[in-house]
């Protein structure tokens, strides 16, 4: 599912979007994070890039390495804010490279780092890998619905909001205050997930989610900022679902239901 | 499809690691004061750890300041003295402020932490300021009426 950008003359070249770019392009300055685990210090590089009005973050990343520098790594698939494999910070906010229009941003040089609090694998690649392991241990790749097809919605039924809309994409863990200076914090989307499943457990173990999320490292640690909830393109809102996941722990504790 | 083989991943995982330590690219506490382009709730939890940290100083302060009645009464009112000047009691209206401030954004984080009103916590905030900001004029006002 996800791609990492071949070298200029692979498939992805004859894909690239902004290649041959027509009348009306204009340039725009871009400041990139780079980092090679092998190539010494981090860094930032400025390129000048060819980009059209209508053009994303993702469009001018993608332009600049088949066009300036093939050796700028970047991750991405989906090009519609469905994978979650292309999350940035751009201008120091977090966002998706993929659906963040460079015509939404403020004029001047516009500045793309990694996502906060991962580890940095290659320039704008982190590792996933430590925020798959903060989700409580019960964690089901996917989950069957539980509505046929056919099935006409009940009433009420908004009230179902589908945690699968998250999207896993890791922001909320980035824009997160908390996370920047205590690793051990699970984070905004594993406790929204566990959430989710309290909201509709499909015979989920639910003592065994609330004993998670009532540690040490869990829902007790967030300190309401909702930067998790700004920064959400999915919107899941984790930081509403961990303040209503806490109030399911404080009703376990006072020996409510 | 299937997930690879437990080797294999050791295999992955063993070549990662020889290309060199990844970055540990994380703000640290300068997240939680740089509020550029943060939201609300971001520039509310900046305030309250700055607000923390003003009144455990003031906390400090305010012993040391009561142990000169151990110096008598010259002391003490030689202190007082000081203490009434303009800008000391515009000190008085910062460090009500910041016990205002601390106080109704914890109630606010205490009731949206209790599931009261999560959908509505930016509403909740301002309104809770407005009400502070009115409590503060009044003892500002007070103070400067006093002075």
């Amino acid at each position: 599912m996800v791609t990492l950008d071949p070298a200029p003359g692979g498939a992805n070249e004859a894909e690239d979007p902004t290649a041959g770019t027509a009348d009306g392009a204009i340039t725009r300055d871009f400041r990139v994070f780079r980092f090679a685990r092998d190539g010494g210090p981090s860094r930032f590089d400025t390129f000048e890039a060819e980009v059209e009005p209508t053009s994303t973050v993702l469009d001018a990343l993608r332009w600049i390495k088949v066009h300036r520098d093939p050796s700028l790594a970047i991750r991405h698939s989906c090009f519609h804010a469905s994978c979650g494999t292309c999350g940035v910070r751009v201008n120091g906010r977090e966002g998706l490279a993929c659906v963040t229009r460079l015509a939404d941003l403020e004029h001047g040089r516009v500045t793309v780092e990694p996502m906060a609090n991962f580890p940095v694998v290659a320039d704008l690649v982190v590792d996933m890998t430590s925020f798959s392991e903060r989700f409580p241990p019960a964690h089901p790749m996917d989950r069957a619905s539980e509505f046929p097809r056919s099935a006409d919605l009940p009433s009420g039924v908004d009230e179902y909001e589908r945690f699968e809309d998250c999207i896993e994409c890791g922001l909320c863990l980035s824009a997160c205050p908390v996370s920047a200076t205590d690793d051990s914090y699970v984070g905004p989307a594993a406790l929204a997930y566990a959430q989710r499943m309290l909201e509709e457990p499909r015979g989920s173990d639910i003592g065994a989610i609330l004993d998670w999320a009532d540690g040490d490292n869990a829902a007790w640690r967030c300190h309401a900022a909702f930067e998790c909830t700004e920064a959400c393109p999915s919107n899941v809102r984790p930081a509403q679902r961990i303040m209503h996941l806490r109030r399911a722990l404080t009703s376990r504790r006072g020996g409510g239901s | 499809m299937s997930r690879p083989p437990a080797d294999d991943l050791d295999d992955i995982q063993a070549a990662r690691d020889a290309r060199g330590p990844v970055l540990r690219k994380s703000p640290g506490p300068t997240a939680w004061f740089d509020i550029r382009k943060r939201s609300t709730g971001h520039w509310a939890f900046s305030l309250n750890r700055i607000t923390s940290l003003g009144l455990v100083f003031y906390l400090y302060l305010h012993l040391a300041v009561l142990s000169m009645l151990l110096g008598g009464k010259d002391s003490w009112n030689g202190f007082l003295d000081i203490a009434t000047q303009p800008l000391f009691l515009g000190f008085d209206v910062l460090l009500i402020f910041g016990l205002l401030f601390h106080g109704l954004n914890g109630l606010r984080v205490a009731l949206v932490g209790s599931g009261v009103a999560p959908d509505h916590q930016k509403a909740l905030f301002w309104s809770f300021m407005v009400f502070g900001a009115i409590l503060l004029l009044g003892a500002a006002l007070h103070i400067a009426g006093s002075g």
